[in-house]
């Protein structure tokens, strides 16, 4: 880590705070499907944990695609990524830094969900609800990891705002998997969330590194 | 006129293309371009819109890397090796709308560790802006946001600047003063590479005028630069016809001329 990271940090953060683009956007678009998937299923009881893990997952990954997709549109804009193409820095430290921003925001905006969450499902949670917050950071940073990376390399194509969803689901399977099941597994009690987390957390190794190590390709690529 | 290369003499070349191409899909943007950039010189490409001169700025900067032929820059076959001594302004102001001047350029300052950079403050009073000015970027007019993205690209101290179309969305005292501007900066064996379409206004500090027409280099002519003596400041904001914005002033120095 580097202090360009720091900067790249402290950039994204201060103009996240300043434009509140991406944070506001992820919260509606999350709380709308929350909402709406409550009226459409009238979650009670046992039933309501059932589905809570893969609502709450699935709420998170929708929402998170424009914030990814805002946060390389930012960098295109006034081509300030050529800018930053042409700066003597690691590509890995603008990469990781806009990671730790939009992990930061989906963590933000699922902070703020969890209340209402639980309020519209009725949830009660039978398992270990310590372990949900390894789950939720673990499964959140596969998204975002995933999510950073692809949203980079479809930046420059001009159907960019489908393309990224068309990457990043698929890939992001074994992982929404691993996260589903374990929040499940918490929220019912019935099963043990170990093997899911260790999954998530071996995800979560591999695809960041394969990031980080492919970044510098994808940033200057034409 | 497709491989015209300027005579280096004894000096270390700035940069050099050999029968550089660059195609996008069927499209050649540039066709076997032959150069050769001494240090210390201005160079003013000329041309229609899509000759290629875009796109020849963004190869000597490393954005683009040529189809055919090789590219040197400071004597390096790849140039984003010294991507650090390069400075790259575009048509956009390469800067971001929600951040002030200051601290677009604090920004851009901290990616440029372990260079002597100049200040934010420093480097926006050079282009006649106010380091204080509380505004951000997005609230600029189009000729003050052409002067922030100068004093990024100032601020990293660059050996070889490349400006594409510098003087757009300028008025014409603000692009006498650039043009007074980059007259001082070319001292100390500092390149420039610019590209635009009013060639008049370029005139004063163009040692050489190269046109490039479909591609290809069309004619390489010597400049008879006014300006850019060791005299000149090259401050914005110089009381017109005070002695350093007198055009006049430093026009005795002649350049070698080549071919």
């Amino acid at each position: 880590m580097t202090r360009a990271l720091f900067t790249h940090l402290a950039k994204d953060l201060r103009i996240e705070w300043r434009s509140k683009e991406a944070v506001n956007s992820m919260l509606f678009f999350a709380l709308l499907v929350v909402v709406l998937f409550s009226l459409a299923f009238d979650p009670r009881g046992a039933f309501s944990r059932d589905i809570a893990g893969g609502v709450l997952c699935v709420a998170t990954m929708f929402a998170s695609v424009s914030a990814l997709n805002q946060a390389w549109a930012r960098e295109i804009r006034h081509q300030v990524l050529d800018a930053q193409r042409m700066a003597p820095t690691p590509g890995a430290d603008m990469f990781l830094a806009k990671v730790l921003a939009n992990f930061l925001f989906v963590t933000i905006v699922q902070i703020v969900l969890a209340p209402v969450f639980v309020v519209m499902y009725n949830l009660h949670i039978l398992g270990e609800a310590w372990k949900l917050l390894l789950v939720l950071p673990l499964g959140t940073w596969a998204l975002v990891a995933n999510g950073t990376f692809f949203a980079a390399l479809s930046i420059r194509s001009r159907n960019r705002e489908l393309l990224l969803p068309l990457i990043l689901f698929p890939i992001f399977i074994p992982a929404l998997l691993a996260m589903v099941q374990a929040t499940g597994a918490i929220l019912t009690g019935d099963s043990d969330p170990t093997l899911w987390i260790k999954m998530l957390l071996g995800y979560d190794i591999v695809f960041t590194t394969a990031s980080l190590l492919l970044f510098d390709v994808v940033l200057h690529a034409e | 006129m497709n491989a015209i290369a300027s005579e280096a003499g004894s000096t270390t070349l700035c940069a050099r293309l050999d029968q550089v191409s660059k195609l996008f899909g069927s499209f050649a943007a540039l066709k076997q371009v032959s150069l050769s950039l001494e240090p210390g010189r201005c160079y003013v490409l000329l041309g229609e819109n899509g000759a290629g001169k875009s796109t020849l700025l963004r190869i000597l900067a490393g954005l683009l890397r040529p189809s055919h032929g090789t590219v040197r820059v400071f004597g390096v076959s790849e140039p984003q090796q010294v991507r650090a001594r390069i400075g790259y302004m575009s048509h956009a102001p390469m800067l971001y709308d929600e951040l002030t001047a200051q601290e677009n350029l604090r920004y851009f300052r901290s990616l440029y560790p372990g260079r002597a950079c100049l200040t934010p403050a420093e480097a926006l009073r050079q282009v006649g802006l106010d380091p204080d000015l509380n505004r951000l970027l997005g609230q600029y007019s189009q000729g003050m946001r052409q002067r922030a993205s100068l004093a990024r690209v100032l601020l990293s101290a660059p050996e070889l600047l490349l400006l594409d179309e510098p003087f757009s969305n300028m008025d014409v005292e603000s692009a006498r003063q650039m043009v007074e501007l980059l007259a001082g900066f070319r001292r100390g064996d500092r390149t420039i590479v610019l590209t635009t379409h009013q060639r008049s206004l370029a005139a004063p500090i163009a040692d050489f005028v190269i046109t490039l027409h479909a591609g290809r280099v069309a004619s390489f002519e010597p400049g008879s630069p006014a300006i850019g003596g060791s005299e000149s400041r090259g401050r914005w904001g110089d009381e017109p016809g005070s002695p350093s914005t007198d055009p006049g002033r430093g026009g005795s120095e002649q350049r070698r001329t080549t071919p």
